[in-house]
């Protein structure tokens, strides 16, 4: 807790089970277009060093969690590829299931939507079908948040992801849902997700990662979505690995003049979990609105960043991150939002709510601002509170157990979050998956 | 004989100690008695223990400390890269003119006193307060408290002469609430301190009027390093106050001080501070209290001056019921960073805390608050509640907020939080409307904005305050 930290740990060049003899063995199975990036990718990581105690983008990390021994990349899958029958609770079939970062089966899109122009593909398939795009859009935003090596690692060893491409001017009304899912003990997966939203398109997407069985894994991905002017994404990721699994999952959203982001995050999975999101405001009318709800039990760590840069005037974001603690889990959000010297007119909000549902779990919030223009609006709030006892006693009283009526709280707790979907059925589905998880 | 090197043509009409900047920028030149001469090694922690006379275990804890500050690396990896500007070696850490404070005005050698009377600071202690001391460079010059609050058993002195008056009392506190290692800038300062004040309270006393210390910098180049201990024994009350100058030098100057304040049961301690260094002193001070079993420790720190300020008073809540609060304001005009904040650790049961902070960027100022609230395991019913406002009044000018809150366990309510703002157009419309000038309407609504927080200053303060900012608004809309 020293405002002043005390000693400098020395930073030791780990690299793990990704050792480049494993990198060169990634590379014969990859397509060889791919083979300058990666490489010069497998340098960036092999030479960064492990985040350090001092490093303000990881205080209160456990870092030690993040060693990267004892995984396999590349492995193969062996569970026969069960993931479709853990999919999301809605209508639409999953387009691409991914197992253990390949592509094992997929739904083709409605004629109308082909017809229009929509893609829904593999990255090896976009390299093909539209190179340029993916040069200008994979991989290409800064990290800001402190996972410079893992990001690296990620672009190194990644094997597949998906590619969605909705033209100029398409709305697509179905959600578009993504499978990404894990077998075998140890393994390590790459997920990715590039959606690219061209000016006044409209679309949803649903990434799903999960593990097909319990062993622990580990996941390190990227998802970054692209809103052109006047388009609007509307995004959420369901991460629910299995409780074994480490994961690492970097976002990065670029908001367009008059465009409009939402995206969801839903942590439910995972051993120990970092999720860096970066949101840049680059035309005014912009706006992004990032949402998360974490259930965090056991002895599990959630490791929540998040940035806010509003770098054109009139430009808005708000971020509402809800954590509900229990047993001895720890939590940690740290968001930052900066207003860049010209970006007069910005609306930004940030804020982080944490309920604690035992003694023992640890909340950690770091809610941070960094304004440079006068004419803004930006506030931020962080609480940490238990159960209202009133609340707790009225269920009580009319005789519910308390383990039901934890629930139910925690379910209105999160509800200011899930209202904020404008899909009936997708809010529908979420809360499933978080019931389930809590019957896990 | 001493030459006056002034930079100010108007007088101000009423100087209260330390809140007028223009009003401290002019110095005396000097001749030193003691001068531990430029830059930092053993034989400076020597010099100055020996001209001290001290004690061999103050020896060591000095020359122990100056190791664990060359140890520690700055905290550039968090706080602001402008601390690499400071050249530890070009800097002198110990002038004065003699180790004994004089007991009136008439003893205190004739520059020395002409200073402190510039200051208005003899006019002052007349009027309301029940003792000062006053430290020119590294010693305190004058250092006096009136009889009837003395006669109570109060102690109040210079820490040089506490140190050798009262070790028992001295020794049992010195040190316990900052440990040296805490940061480098408090194992600097235990190196090398040299006055600040040192007060007991006996129990049950309740000090009526506030005791007040005033620190003055003259010589360029110069490391002021007091170091202040404050005991408030059982159910006993206290009002402390601190105002600060220096003269502009076109050269960094460096002030790192320690306080720590000890509230013993029921105890109550009240800490002013107004900070009003000239804009060429970094200022980077430790300042923590520990609160035992219903007592209460309340900082009201207002910072206006220096390059950089990195100042976090905290409140260790150690005893039951205890209650730590810290009031904030800062104004950081073209220059300037004001890092503050607070820093609350809840180690009780019941334990409640307070953070209000205030903050104002003017031109191309920067403020900053940077808090940590911990509550760690096992405890129950702890609260801190934390606001942070700040106002932006030009395009270019800067703001931060770098809040740190850890919770444990589920019996405790903790919140945060802030907004940035600049004045509203509506106000100075309206204000306008009615007669007033723009700049008398900026000055107005930020009044407006630091007044509840400025009420609870005593009166000389909050005037002065008001004006300042009158002051510091002028010629900055538009």
């Amino acid at each position: 807790m020293a405002l002043v930290s005390t000693d400098t740990a020395v930073a030791v060049p780990h690299v793990g089970s990704f050792t480049s003899a494993a990198f060169e063995k990634h590379l014969s199975g990859s397509p060889s277009w791919w083979h300058a990036r990666k490489r010069a990718a497998y340098e960036r990581f092999a030479a960064l060093p492990m985040p350090t105690r001092t490093d303000e983008s990881w205080r209160f990390s456990t870092i030690s969690g993040f060693k990267l021994d004892g995984f396999v990349p590349d492995a193969p899958d062996l569970s026969g590829a069960k993931a479709a029958q853990v999919a999301f609770a809605i209508a639409a079939e999953p387009t691409l299931i991914f197992v253990n970062g390949r592509l094992a089966s997929r739904n083709p899109l409605p004629e109308s939507l082909s017809s229009r122009g929509v893609v829904v593909s593999t990255l090896s398939e976009a390299a093909r079908t539209n190179p340029e795009l993916l040069r200008e859009h994979f991989m290409a935003q800064p990290q800001k948040l402190g996972s410079a090596k893992f990001a690296a690692l990620h672009e190194a060893f990644i094997a597949d992801g998906a590619f969605v491409h909705v033209p100029r001017g398409v709305e697509v009304t179905e959600p578009i849902v993504l499978i990404h899912s894990a077998s075998g003990a140890g393994t390590a997966v790459f997920p990715h997700t590039l959606v690219i939203a061209e000016d006044n398109s409209k679309v949803t997407v649903v990434d799903h990662f999960l593990s097909n069985d319990q062993f622990g894994q580990f996941a390190c991905g990227a998802n970054d979505l692209y809103a052109g002017h006047g388009a609007k994404i509307t995004y959420t990721a369901a991460q629910c690995w299995s409780l074994e699994s480490l994961s690492m999952q970097f976002n990065s959203t670029v908001v367009r003049r008059d465009a409009r982001v939402q995206s969801l995050n839903l942590h439910l999975g995972a051993k120990q979990a970092r999720h860096e999101s970066l949101s840049q405001l680059q035309a005014p009318g912009g706006f992004s609105e990032m949402l998360a709800l974490t259930v965090a039990s056991g002895s599990r760590e959630f490791d929540q960043r998040t940035l806010q840069i509003h770098q054109a005037p009139n430009t808005k974001s708000d971020l509402l991150y809800k954590n509900a603690l229990l047993d001895k889990s720890r939590t940690i959000f740290s968001g930052l939002i900066i207003v860049d010297p010209d970006a007069q007119k910005t609306d930004a909000y940030q804020s982080n709510r944490n309920l604690m549902l035992s003694e023992d779990a640890e909340s950690n919030s770091l809610p941070g601002l960094e304004i440079q223009a006068n004419d803004v609006r930006c506030t931020h709030g962080a609480t940490s509170a238990p159960i209202d006892a009133d609340q707790a006693f009225y269920l009580k009283s009319r005789g519910i157990p308390e383990k039901a009526a934890h629930e139910l709280l925690i379910f209105g707790f999160f509800e200011d979050v899930l209202s904020r979907l404008e899909s009936e059925e997708l809010h529908s589905a979420i809360r499933d998956l978080i019931r389930k998880r809590f019957a896990r | 004989m001493s030459e006056i090197t002034d930079t100010l043509e108007t007088t101000m009409e009423n100087p209260v100690a330390g809140i007028d900047q223009s009003n401290g920028n002019f110095k005396y030149d000097m001749t030193y008695d003691f001068d531990a001469g430029t830059g930092l090694n053993e034989r400076t922690v020597d010099y100055i223990s020996s001209v001290k006379k001290e004690a061999q275990w103050i020896h060591e804890f000095r020359q122990s400390a100056l190791k664990t500050f060359f140890a520690k690396p700055l905290p550039t990896h968090w706080a602001s890269k402008d601390l690499e500007n400071i050249n530890f070696d070009k800097i002198r850490y110990y002038l004065s003119q003699g180790q004994k404070p004089k007991r009136t005005w008439d003893e205190v050698p004739d520059d020395i006193k002409r200073t402190f009377e510039r200051l208005g600071i003899p006019e002052q202690e007349r009027k309301f307060l029940a003792g000062v001391e006053a430290q020119f460079d590294s010693e305190a010059a004058y250092s006096n408290i009136k009889e009837a609050v003395s006669k109570q058993g109060v102690i109040f002195m210079n820490s040089t002469e506490g140190l050798r008056e009262h070790p028992e009392i001295f020794r049992k506190f010195f040190g316990k609430v900052i440990p040296t290692s805490d940061n480098k800038f408090s194992a600097l300062n235990s190196a090398v301190f040299s006055g600040g004040s040192f007060i007991y309270v006996p129990p049950g006393v309740k000090v009526s009027h506030p005791l007040q210390a005033y620190f003055r910098i003259n010589a360029e180049n110069f490391g002021q390093f007091e170091r202040t201990l404050i005991i408030c024994d059982e159910g006993s009350e206290l009002t402390y106050m601190e105002g600060c100058t220096a003269p502009k030098f076109s050269t960094a100057t460096l002030h790192s001080a320690v306080v720590e304040l000890v509230a013993l049961k029921g105890a109550k301690i009240q800490y002013i501070t107004v900070q009003n260094w000239s804009s060429n002193v970094f200022n980077l001070v430790t300042k923590r209290g520990l609160a035992h079993e219903e007592s209460e420790i309340k900082w009201i720190d207002c910072n206006i001056g220096s390059r950089l300020t990195m100042k976090y008073p905290g409140v260790v809540l150690k005893g039951r019921k205890a209650r730590g609060e810290v009031i904030s304001i800062a104004l950081a005009n073209d220059g300037q960073h004001q890092d503050t904040g607070a820093k609350m650790v809840h180690a009780a049961d019941e334990t409640t805390s307070t953070v209000v902070s205030k903050s104002i960027s003017v031109g191309q100022g920067r403020a900053t608050y940077r808090g940590v609230v911990h509550i760690p395991r096992h405890l129950k019913g702890c609260k801190n509640n934390t606001e942070c406002d700040a106002l932006l009044i030009n395009t270019n000018s800067r703001t931060d907020t770098y809040p740190a809150i850890t919770v444990r366990g589920d019996r405790h309510a903790v919140q945060h939080e802030a907004s940035v703002s600049k004045v509203s157009a509506e106000q100075i419309f309206y204000m306008q409307q009615r007669g007033l000038t723009e700049g008398q309407a900026m000055s107005l609504s930020v009044n407006g904005f630091v007044n509840d927080l400025a009420r609870q200053f005593p009166m000389e303060y909050s005037v002065e305050l008001k004006r300042l900012i009158d002051l510091e608004m002028e010629g900055s809309v538009g």
